[in-house]
Parts: C-alpha cells; sequence; structure tokens
C-alpha cells in the first residue's frame, strides 16, 4: 500500500512538471500564429485585418505570463484547451477527441497484437532453440531493421497500386458520416488493415527477439530444471516458469510501446493520410497552431506517464521482489 | 569402530536391494567428433536405504552423472549410451529412465526420484510462492479430484512442518527467506511425494559451514524417518567419510573406487583416492602432513592415453599410459567382493611388482605377498 502511494505522488509530481513545461515550451518557440497568416497570405493582409486578428485570438491583451499559467490550469480542469487557429473556430477539444479514437484504436490494436503475437512467438523459439525454429530469426531482424515510413510505402504499392485489394488512404470511405452503423465500421476496419499490418510486422519482430533471447537465459535457471524434475508437464514448464520469468523486461518495454502509441504515430498516419491525431499534431506544428499543440502534447505527455503508471503496477503484480516494502 | 568391525560391516550378510543402477553410462557436450566425453562406461548401484557418496574434483563430471541419470541434462549434453534403471523396492515397479517416453518419464519423476540442487538461491521460482511451488509438484502427480489441491495444501504445511519452517511462511516468496530457509524449503519439495530415491548435488555448498551441518544432520534424520536412498554429490571428501555407506570417486568422467566409505578412508585402493585423503586434515588420530595432488585435473577434450590418472600418479608404471584399466575387483579379489577400483596395480598380470604399501592396508594388518 505504502508502494502505491509512493508511486501515485511521484506520478503527480511528474504530470506537474509535464504539464508546466508544455505550457512554455510553445511559447519560447519564435514567431506567432498571426505572423504565421501574414507569411501564409504573403503581405496582403491589411494592418487592420492583421490587429483584427490579434484581437480574434486573443493576442492583444498584454498578459502576464503567470496570468497566463494560472489560465492555463483552470482551463485544463474545465477540460478546456483554447480554440484551435487552423480549425477556427473549433475548441482543441474537439480537434483532439475527434482524432484520438483513430488513432487509439488503430495503433492500439496493432501494437497489442503485435506484442502479444511477438512474445508468443518468442516463447516457443527460445524453447526449441537449437532447432529449425531458429532458422526464423534472421527473417524477423530483416522485418524490424526496415524503415518503417519505407515498409508502409512498399505495402502501399503493393497492395493499394499494384495488387489494389486495400485502400491507399484515409480512415473510411469518403461518402459515409462517422457513426456506429455497420458500413461505417466495415469500411473503417477495411481501412485499418493495411495500417495495422505494416505496424504489427514492423514491431513483432522487437518483441520476438527479446522475448526469445530472455527466454534462452531463463531455460538454464535452476529453478526450470526443478520443475523438469517435478515432473510437471512440459505447459507448465514453459509457461509457469520460464515464460513467466523471461516476459518480466519485456513488461516495460510493452508500457513505454503503449505510452507511444497516441505520439509515435505520426509516421504511420503520415504514410496513410489516417485521420489520427499524429497527422493533427502534424498539421498544428506547420501552421504554428499554439492550443492544438499544447493540447496535443499535453495528451501524449499524459498518455506516457499513464502507461509508465501502468507498467510500475503491472510489474509489482508481475514481480513481487519489485514490491518494496516499508 | 575398529578396522576389523568396518570391514564386517562392509561385506553385510543381508540382501541388498538395488534401486537404481547405472550402466554403461555415457555422456558428450557437443554433437561432432569434437564432443567432449564427460562421462565414460559409468556403472553404479544404488541399494534401498543407502547413502551414496560420489566425490571427486570439480569438472569430474559427478553433477552431469546426476543430471544424465535423471535426463535432465542440458543441451548440448547428450547421452550416447547406457542404462540407468530404477526399481522400486516398495513394489517392484520401475524401468529403464533412458528409455521412456515423455508422459512415463513425467510420471517417475518427483515420485520415485527428487533432486536438490545445487544453487540454494535459484531453484526457487522467484515469481511464485513457496506454497505454489510445493503444491504444483504434488498436483502434478495426483488424480484430479475436487478436494485434491486442499489435500496438497494440507501435505504442504505438514512438509514445511517437517524441515522446521514455520507455517506461515507457506505464503512468503523466495527474496522473503534465508538461503538456509530456502535450501530447506527444496528438502521439503524433494520429499512431497516420498520419493525412493533423493539426488543431492551439493545441497549445502551455498551455505555457511553451521548452516550446512544443520542441513544435513535434518537430511539424515528424514532419511532415517522416511527411509530413502541418498545420493550424495559433493567435492567434500570429509563430510561424506561422515554420512556416506558408500562412496563412489570419479576422476575424469569415470568412477576409479567404488567402496564403503569406512574402507575408503582407512584401506584406499586407488592413488587418486589416496590423494584425495591427503588433501584435508585427518578426522580423527594424529596430524599428518597435507600432500595433495601434484597437477591439476586433465582438459577433458584432449585427455591423456591410458589411465587417465597416470600424469599426475606417483605410482605410475609403463602400461599406464597404454591401458585404460576398467572398474573391476581389487588385488585381493574374493576377499573383497563389494570393492571395485579402476587402477593397473591391482591387475597382477601387469603390476609390476606388490601393491604399494599405502594402497594395500588390510583389515587385519597383513599385506600380499
Amino acid at each position: 500500500m505504502k508502494f502505491l502511494i509512493r508511486r501515485v505522488i511521484f506520478y503527480v509530481i511528474t504530470a506537474w512538471a509535464a504539464v508546466t513545461l508544455n505550457f512554455f515550451i510553445p511559447r519560447l518557440l519564435p514567431g506567432d500564429p498571426v505572423q504565421s497568416l501574414i507569411n501564409k497570405y504573403q503581405g496582403r493582409l491589411s494592418t487592420d485585418a492583421i490587429q483584427s486578428l490579434y484581437v480574434l485570438f486573443g493576442l492583444d491583451e498584454k498578459s502576464s505570463l503567470w496570468d497566463d499559467y494560472v489560465k492555463y490550469w483552470t482551463g485544463l480542469f474545465k477540460g478546456d484547451f483554447g480554440i484551435s487557429f487552423t480549425y477556427f473556430p473549433t475548441p482543441v477539444s474537439e480537434v483532439i477527441s475527434q482524432s484520438l479514437p483513430w488513432t487509439l484504436l488503430l495503433v492500439g490494436i496493432s501494437t497489442v497484437l503485435g506484442f502479444i503475437l511477438g512474445t508468443l512467438a518468442g516463447v516457443g523459439l527460445g524453447w526449441r532453440r537449437g532447432t529449425w525454429a531458429d532458422g526464423l530469426l534472421p527473417v524477423a531482424n530483416f522485418f524490424s531493421a526496415i524503415p518503417y515510413f519505407w515498409l508502409g510505402l512498399i505495402a502501399i504499392s503493393l497492395f493499394a497500386v499494384i495488387i489494389p485489394i486495400f485502400p491507399a488512404s484515409g480512415g473510411y470511405e469518403g461518402g459515409l458520416i462517422p457513426d456506429f452503423s455497420a458500413d461505417f465500421i466495415g469500411s473503417a476496419i477495411y481501412h485499418g488493415i493495411l495500417p495495422a499490418l505494416t505496424i504489427v510486422i514492423s514491431s513483432i519482430a522487437g518483441w520476438i527477439l527479446s522475448m526469445r533471447n530472455m527466454m534462452v537465459t531463463v531455460s538454464s535457471e535452476d529453478y526450470v530444471t526443478v520443475a523438469q524434475a517435478k515432473g510437471l508437464s512440459e505447459r507448465k514448464v514453459m509457461f509457469g516458469y520460464a515464460a513467466r520469468n523471461a516476459v518480466l523486461p519485456s513488461i516495460s518495454g510493452f508500457a513505454l510501446s503503449l505510452g507511444f502509441i497516441v505520439g509515435g504515430t505520426l509516421v504511420t498516419e503520415m504514410v496513410f493520410s489516417y485521420p489520427g491525431i499524429g497527422f493533427t499534431l502534424f498539421q498544428a506544428i506547420s501552421s504554428k497552431d499554439y492550443p492544438l499543440m499544447q493540447g496535443i502534447f499535453l495528451i501524449i505527455t499524459l498518455s506516457v506517464l499513464v502507461a509508465n503508471m501502468v507498467a510500475d503496477f503491472a510489474y509489482a503484480v508481475l514481480d513481487p521482489r519489485t514490491r518494496q516494502e516499508g | 569402530m575398529t578396522l576389523l568391525d568396518a570391514a564386517a560391516a562392509a561385506t553385510p550378510p543381508r540382501e541388498r536391494k538395488p534401486v537404481l543402477e547405472i550402466r554403461d553410462l555415457s555422456v558428450d557436450y557437443g554433437y561432432d567428433q569434437n564432443a567432449v566425453h564427460a562421462l565414460q562406461g559409468v556403472d553404479l548401484t544404488l541399494h534401498a536405504g543407502e547413502v551414496l557418496g560420489l566425490a571427486g574434483e570439480s569438472g569430474c563430471g559427478k553433477s552431469t552423472l546426476a543430471y544424465a541419470a535423471t535426463r535432465l541434462l542440458p543441451p548440448p549434453g547428450v547421452i550416447t549410451g547406457g542404462s540407468v534403471t530404477f526399481t522400486s523396492a516398495r513394489d517392484g515397479h520401475g524401468g529403464d529412465l533412458l528409455r521412456m517416453n515423455d508422459a512415463e518419464l513425467r510420471a517417475q519423476r518427483w515420485r520415485d526420484t527428487a533432486i536438490v540442487f545445487q544453487g540454494a538461491m535459484n531453484s526457487l521460482n522467484p515469481v511464485y510462492t513457496v506454497g505454489r511451488q510445493l503444491v504444483d509438484g504434488i498436483l502434478a502427480h495426483k488424480p484430479r479430484t475436487r478436494d485434491a489441491r486442499e489435500q496438497a495444501r494440507a501435505r504442504a504445511l505438514e512438509l514445511l512442518e517437517m524441515v522446521g519452517i514455520p507455517k506461515d511462511r507457506l505464503g512468503s516468496y523466495p527474496h522473503q527467506l534465508s538461503g538456509g530457509m530456502r535450501q530447506r524449503v527444496m528438502i521439503a519439495m524433494a520429499l512431497a511425494l516420498e520419493p525412493e530415491i533423493v539426488i543431492m548435488d551439493e545441497p549445502t555448498t551455498a551455505l555457511d559451514v553451521v548452516m550446512q551441518r544443520q542441513i544435513v544432520e535434518q537430511i539424515m534424520q528424514l532419511k532415517d524417518e522416511l527411509g530413502f536412498s541418498v545420493i550424495f554429490i559433493t567435492h567434500d571428501v570429509s563430510l561424506l567419510l561422515e554420512l556416506a555407506d558408500r562412496i563412489a570417486i570419479m576422476y575424469a568422467g569415470r568412477i576409479v573406487e567404488d567402496a564403503s566409505s569406512e574402507e575408503v578412508y582407512k584401506m584406499p585402493r586407488h592413488p587418486y583416492t589416496a590423494g584425495l585423503l591427503h588433501s584435508f586434515p585427518p578426522l580423527r588420530g594424529p596430524k599428518r602432513d597435507l600432500a595433495g595432488i601434484p597437477g591439476s585435473p586433465p582438459d577433458l577434450v584432449n585427455l591423456p592415453t591410458g589411465c587417465k590418472f597416470h600424469p599426475r600418479c606417483p605410482y605410475a608404471f609403463d602400461e599406464c599410459k597404454l591401458t585404460d584399466p576398467a572398474l573391476g575387483p581389487t588385488r585381493f579379489g574374493a576377499a573383497e567382493p563389494e570393492r571395485q577400483v579402476a587402477c593397473l596395480l591391482n591387475d597382477e598380470r601387469v603390476a609390476p611388482g606388490p601393491i604399494p604399501l599405502e594402497l594395500g592396508v588390510r583389515p587385519e594388518g597383513d599385506r600380499i605377498a
């Protein structure tokens, strides 16, 4: 219990630091959104228009940084991240809530799938080391070495252009309105298959390799030999004794990759023009949309923190040695 | 005990039932012609109720023998020949372990032959409680009835009590126990199914001397109560002299001498055994100079020709470089029916003269002409 409270306090402090940094960093960037609009219109804006833009974005009042900071926090608690500049006048929270589910579902499912499949394959390969199964390792290595954007482009050119069985871009059929109808969900799944496959393929090899190596290490531990000597079934020894211990290092890696689901999908979503949060972040940065950037950064930071916390607690559940007492 | 008594005890009139017969067992590490021959034609018999000590320097194949006899040899170890026959002293069931299929082998393991391993620290799964590990071993050998788990738990508590660990430790994780407690748990675990054979592979090596003594005494006490046979593997000959009924001395993957511990101590027949005895202070009697054995154990990849011990042997003669002696009767033949030794000095046809004084001690004090 004490362990739990200590960890929670640690994460609250970290979250505060992250949110504060998130507030200051965009303000340290050179330029402002009005400047970027002026550049966009290449000097065809009158000074009056510029002035009204400043008023519109609320950048005319010369409020102090501290006041901004306090306002920022009160806004956060109300779920108010401000209004997006690029999608004006849509609130940031709405932009995020429209793009986040796409990323969470696509990348979430494929990351979890990649981890589960990769770890199971690693358990099998590690358990049967020194047999033909070791021949699969170079193949896995090959796929993990391919840069992801390239794998994505190859997948598109192969399965969307040369053999057009999957759509090349987008999250759903253009004519459909997002709702919970069978048509829409079917279309969303159909559009998600190719990007999901590329994510699974590029991530699975890493899990296979790390799990296989841990399995080989753990298999020579005395307690695995003892389990064999006790006459336990092969399955029990393999999963309960060997894999149960070998998976521990993978758990923290997995939790980290869960945290990067939200933030690390920029490439996937750009390659597949997928309407997720990475794509939105890319647009926000290129148009200096501070409120949207801040909102997305905050979501990314918090999801990494939450994933870390989950990893900590999962570790405490799985490995009794980490439950420090006193 | 006088020497005469010892000799009488070594050839008991009662019938001795063999429970484990290892015949011509050979083990290689590696698969090709560069394989290391870790065991070569090992013959060893364990009788019911007996404590058989297995001694030798590091790397002589003691542990390999234990792993091979239970088919737990990790790769790249390969059993290249021989047989390991278990025969129950209770109901006669058994068979050749090396020819059993996986299911038969799994059923045989732990129920008939249990093992306590060298590493007290690593023998327990760190993520399961002690209780869970005691219970799963018991459950693997019991029919799945509704109250099997309850019974296994009750048995686990009983076992902990038997080795002197408080019952509330059942829910502890291995890292919460001391080294001595962990090794006691391992002993309790080994006895869970009342096996007929318990193989102890240096069970006390990782413990301090006080704990060593307690554990060894406990093992011997439990052995007297429960009546299992023990193969006790250690490099500590002085420990074996105290607790073993019979001692087999190993050198370079072979058994070079097999005799009762009293005989080994007082009347060694193999020069290597004599050397081992000179490498620690005598248990009783006047002090003598510690000599040790010159040289170091042979490289198993590059074994000497003939007798593997001849480069280090003070009694070696020409024939030793040519002939690898087999384990057989001593020079005294029928007078020592229970003893076996692998040394050409005991072969009258090739030995250059009478057996050296040190290797020819007889209970009556007489020597062969």
